[in-house]
């Protein structure tokens, strides 16, 4: 056991984020580092590899600067920690903890880990109350509960962003109860930041913001997500609140674990990304949940990017495999106008029956939901049809059910900047199920 | 046997202890965290740790225990949570709180917890190894307590006796316990291997009347995500004829494990007793250790062989094989080995079929049958069959139920795809159904399969002319195709409908085929099609 701080200046190599130094005395895996390069400038990093001969440390931060002769590596015996406190309800930082609201740091109660630890299964409780996002293809069809973790699937050039800066502003819990969102947002361009910037700034204090510009540092992205779960954590577990974290965008996560992988020289799997993703995603989305016998919850939106609009790249095949269903938005619903551009089709959210019904939102919701859907995905199907064999060809219910589902998207998934309650919501289901004559029983 | 950490790269922990062979259990570190010996080579050994090696140093004590990776095996496992390393969740959660730590060693059995024993034997008895001593009861079941070594009984217990003292003490001064270590690597190999013969019920009509199962068969489930594969698996959990299940949640969500704990534990089966009584839950969700992962199923796969070993039938799922699958694939990188297909290491197949290879039946030395059925769940990326894990699964296992996207798209559940699953054990249990159930079965069977392939070919026609466009006999067997998938293929696993026994399982698809041929010989006769469908539909609503 070490009881002092060491410091080094046998850098061996440096390799991209990664950092090489020779002889050190009985370094600890995931043990944070203080690099000082020759013009005084500051780096954290962490220890992720220890043989005998050498250290290897992960930066967070640019490397450009450092040097083999000069730069001093400090090791300080602990694990890389972040600083609790309520206070942090309201602030904005940056990837590594510095504020970025001119505000001082705030003094922390207490420490803890960011790196989390897994929850036991049995101590966790399943999750069974709604979270109002306020967007009615969410909230009717495919409602989020908390302790659940619902991933948004987008294609490049949607606008998921905006669908997150109005889910950041209008969530709330449809009862009573102590709500906070966690919004962690990686590789952002500087247009994005100043937008949700704005948008931050007309909320009441009821949030906390981590923001890694897409000009930041690379591990800083692996670093953000598990300040804010950490921070999540606490606040749900410790001080009884309901947390939402917003992670966005998680392909941008992805391609730095990958750039990070390869820079390790580790073997490639699927289109080049590290082999043991799938248990690194899980490591963060696992952290969604309840506990029994303890107030609070963290829910997660993870929101991410679907390379070429494929719904089988790893990215969001390995995120469908750990998260409990998916909201997906499509270009098609983009180009007809609507907003949020969702494609209920695809979308599921496995744990919505637990969450909804008397009691809970309204007797007739699982109902309503299911007509909706049903009547959907039949107008759908009659739209191939139709495609072939034109309207003239359809029997009269067929074209019926087809104007419904133009009408579904018009009216139910398209609704603006609008906010519909979950109330608002189901009376508008109803009203369209009534329109065209679908009963409910 | 001590030594020291030589490097550490996350889980894999070199040490530079001597003498060691393969599967050892290591102790590293001054957490005395676990692990195990995958590569041993002169000057160093590689070993695997089990749990987070978060700091971690150099230099810090490892202590081999000269024995491999072990499954304490005895009455009370029944009803037990565990972890990939048989440890009690319960117990850890009295240990290191709601989340996990680091725990070193926690009794996987309560050695303490006292048991009515009642002796077969009496001192004086010459005993065999194997020899049934005893038996106390656990739960419903009868737990017979067998003779690890052979001798004179010099003294045998009777009545409350708990598992910390021995049960009989024989002349050579050799004690008989209740409970026994068992390395999980290594297959029990008790009594002869049979060929499986008798159906699996598993209530679903579509896996018992379309694709059935067997005891001691093999079935694979593979299915992109949202298809349902965890749904499906612990609906057969809930309603299988078996004795006891053993369930293994290997890599997948926190909350389907909560949910699971909850539903067996409010749930009761045909003997009003709970569900969890007589099902054994592994869980090391997608977010524990990988190593812990990858021993798993081999815990789990030697609990269930345990109670096989009884002379029970004992059904083991897995949910899911993927993520056992890459696991392996994880620690065969940090390992640097040469990587196979997609990065799985090339010894991906045998290993799959070593573990497969365990179900089985095997007739006991006392004259009974145990069996140790198979049902695995795979989630192949991308929903894409031709992966290496799916295809390895297919060559060991018997049956094949693939889960169709656009099948629980359109919320059809169970979603197998009827025109690709297969069962190559249906023969045998097919002639247990038409003795014991209907003769006809077979017939049924082929019947309805007739019906959904040429309603397959038809719906090709139908994209091109539309339903108008359809002869009246086919737009009749369209109907009726329908009413197969809407009515019998389909089972809501949250209703009352969830198990469907075999009785009710003819006897719905006899009255829809029946209707069906009814309606065949009103059109020969001349009624109108749009008649027939009218009556059809009133006489359904």
């Amino acid at each position: 056991m070490r009881l002092a701080e060491h410091c080094y200046r046998s850098i061996s190599a440096i390799r991209g984020p990664l950092v090489f130094v020779e002889r050190v005395f009985s370094a600890r895996i995931g043990e944070t580092v203080t690099l000082v390069a020759p013009n005084g400038q500051l780096l954290e990093g962490e220890v992720l590899k220890i043989d005998t001969e050498q250290v290897l440390i992960q930066v967070f931060g640019e490397t450009y600067g450092l040097d083999l002769e000069k730069t001093t590596v400090t090791f300080h015996d602990s694990v890389k920690r972040a600083p609790l406190s309520r206070q942090c309800l309201g602030r904005i930082f940056n990837g590594s903890f510095k504020p970025l609201d001119d505000a001082p740091m705030y003094i922390p109660e207490s420490w803890g880990a960011v790196s989390g630890a897994p929850i036991n299964p049995v101590a966790r409780e399943f999750p069974h109350e709604m979270i109002e996002t306020g967007i009615s293809a969410i909230d009717g069809l495919n409602s989020l509960i908390k302790g659940q973790k619902l991933p948004i699937f987008s294609c490049a050039g949607l606008p998921a962003q905006e669908l997150v800066a109005q889910i950041l502003s209008s969530a709330r819990l449809p009862g009573e109860g102590d709500f906070v969102v966690v919004f962690v947002a990686l590789g952002l361009s500087y247009h994005e930041y100043s937008f949700f910037r704005e948008t931050l700034e007309k909320m009441p204090s009821r949030f906390v913001a981590f923001f890694n510009l897409a000009g930041e540092a690379v591990v800083e992205r692996l670093l953000a997500p598990r300040l804010g779960l950490t921070i999540a954590e606490d606040l749900a577990f410790n001080h009884g609140m309901d947390v939402l974290a917003i992670i966005s965008d998680m392909t941008n996560y992805c391609d730095a674990l990958r750039e990070i992988s390869t820079s390790r020289e580790e073997l490639p799997g699927r289109r080049g990304y590290p082999g043991y993703m799938y248990s690194d995603l899980a490591s963060l989305y696992e952290r969604a949940g309840r506990l029994h016998g303890r107030a609070g919850s963290v829910t997660m939106l993870p929101v991410l990017t679907m390379p070429e609009d494929d719904i089988t790249h790893p990215i969001p095949d390995l995120t469908g495999y750990v998260t409990e269903g998916q909201i997906v938005l499509s270009r098609e619903m983009q180009q007809k106008g609507i907003f949020p551009p969702i494609d209920v089709l695809p979308c599921l959210s496995r744990l919505m029956q637990s969450g909804i019904g008397e009691g809970l939102t309204r007797a007739d919701h699982r109902q309503v939901a299911n007509l909706l859907y049903q009547t959907y995905a039949k107008g759908r199907e009659l739209r191939k049809l139709e495609a072939v064999v034109g309207k003239e060809g359809l029997l009269e219910e067929d074209r019926v059910v087809l104007t419904m589902a133009d009408e579904f998207e018009k009216r139910f998934v398209h609704q603006g900047k609008a906010r519909r309650d979950i109330f608002q919501t189901l009376d508008l289901g109803r009203e369209l199920l009534k329109e065209y004559k679908v009963e409910l029983t | 046997m001590k030594g020291i950490v030589t490097s550490i790269s996350g889980a894999t922990v070199s040490v530079d202890l001597r003498g060691l062979q393969l599967y050892d259990r290591v102790y590293v570190g001054h957490a005395r965290l676990s692990g195990e010996v995958v590569h041993l080579e002169k000057e160093r050994t590689t070993v695997q740790v089990f749990e987070d090696t978060h700091g971690l140093s150099i230099g810090e004590p490892a202590v081999g225990a000269r024995a491999p990776l072990t499954a304490v095996l005895g009455p009370g496992l029944l009803g037990g949570v565990y972890d990939g390393l048989q440890r009690p969740l319960q117990g850890l959660q009295r240990h290191s709180g709601d989340f996990i730590h680091s725990a070193g060693e926690i009794q996987s059995l309560d050695l303490q917890r006292s048991w009515d024993f009642i002796p077969h034997m009496q001192a004086g008895e010459q005993v065999n190894i194997g020899d049934q001593i005893g038996l106390v009861r656990e739960g419903h079941l009868d737990h017979p307590i067998f003779a690890a070594f052979a001798g004179e009984i010099e003294q045998i217990a009777q009545g409350q006796v708990c598992l910390a003292e021995p049960l009989a003490r024989l002349k050579d001064g050799q004690q008989l316990f209740g409970w026994q270590n068992w390395p999980v690597r290594r297959p029990r190999s008790q009594g002869r291997k049979c060929p499986a013969e008798k159906p699996l019920i598993t209530g679903q009509r579509c896996i018992d009347f379309l694709f059935p199962m067997v005891k001691g068969g093999v079935a694979v489930i593979p299915g992109g995500f949202g298809t349902g594969k965890t749904v499906l698996e612990q609906t057969i959990a809930k309603f299988a004829d078996s004795d006891v299940v053993i369930y293994v949640g290997c890599g997948e969500r926190g909350n389907e494990m909560a949910g699971l704990l909850t539903e067996f534990g409010e749930l009761r089966d045909a003997n009003d007793r709970p569900l969890l009584e007589r099902t054994i839950i592994i869980a090391n969700t997608s977010n524990m250790p990988v190593a812990a992962r990858e021993s798993s199923i081999f815990t789990a796969v030697t609990m269930a062989e345990y109670y096989r070993d009884m002379g029970y039938d004992v059904l083991f799922l897995a949910d899911s094989l993927s993520r056992w699958a890459e696991a392996l694939r994880e620690i065969s990188s940090a390992l640097e080995e040469i990587p196979g297909e997609e990065g799985y290491p090339t010894y991906l197949g045998s290993r799959l079929a070593k573990f497969i290879e365990r179900a089985g039946v095997v007739k006991l030395a006392s004259g009974k049958t145990g069996s140790l059925s198979m049902i695995l769940a795979i989630s192949p990326p991308g929903a894409d069959f031709s992966e290496p894990v799916t295809q390895a699964c297919l060559r060991a296992a018997g049956a094949f139920y693939m889960l169709d996207t656009g099948l629980a798209q359109s919320r059809h559940f169970p979603a197998i795809n009827w025109t690709q699953s297969y069962s190559l054990l249906g023969s045998k249990a097919a002639d247990y159904f038409r003795q014991q159930v209907d003769k006809r079965w077979t017939d049924l069977q082929r019947c309805c399969q007739d019906i959904m392939q040429q309603e397959d070919a038809l719906r090709e026609v139908v994209e091109v002319v539309g339903m108008e466009g359809l002869q009246d006999r086919d737009r009749l067997l369209m109907s009726v195709a329908d009413r197969v998938r809407r009515d019998f293929l389909c089972q809501n696993s949250f209703s009352a409908d969830a198990f469907s026994s075999p009785q009710q399982t003819v006897q719905l698809i006899t009255s829809i085929l029946d209707r069906y041929d009814h309606a065949l010989k009103r059109l020969e006769d001349g009624v109108l099609l749009s008649d027939i469908l009218q009556g059809e539909s009133d006489a359904a609503g």
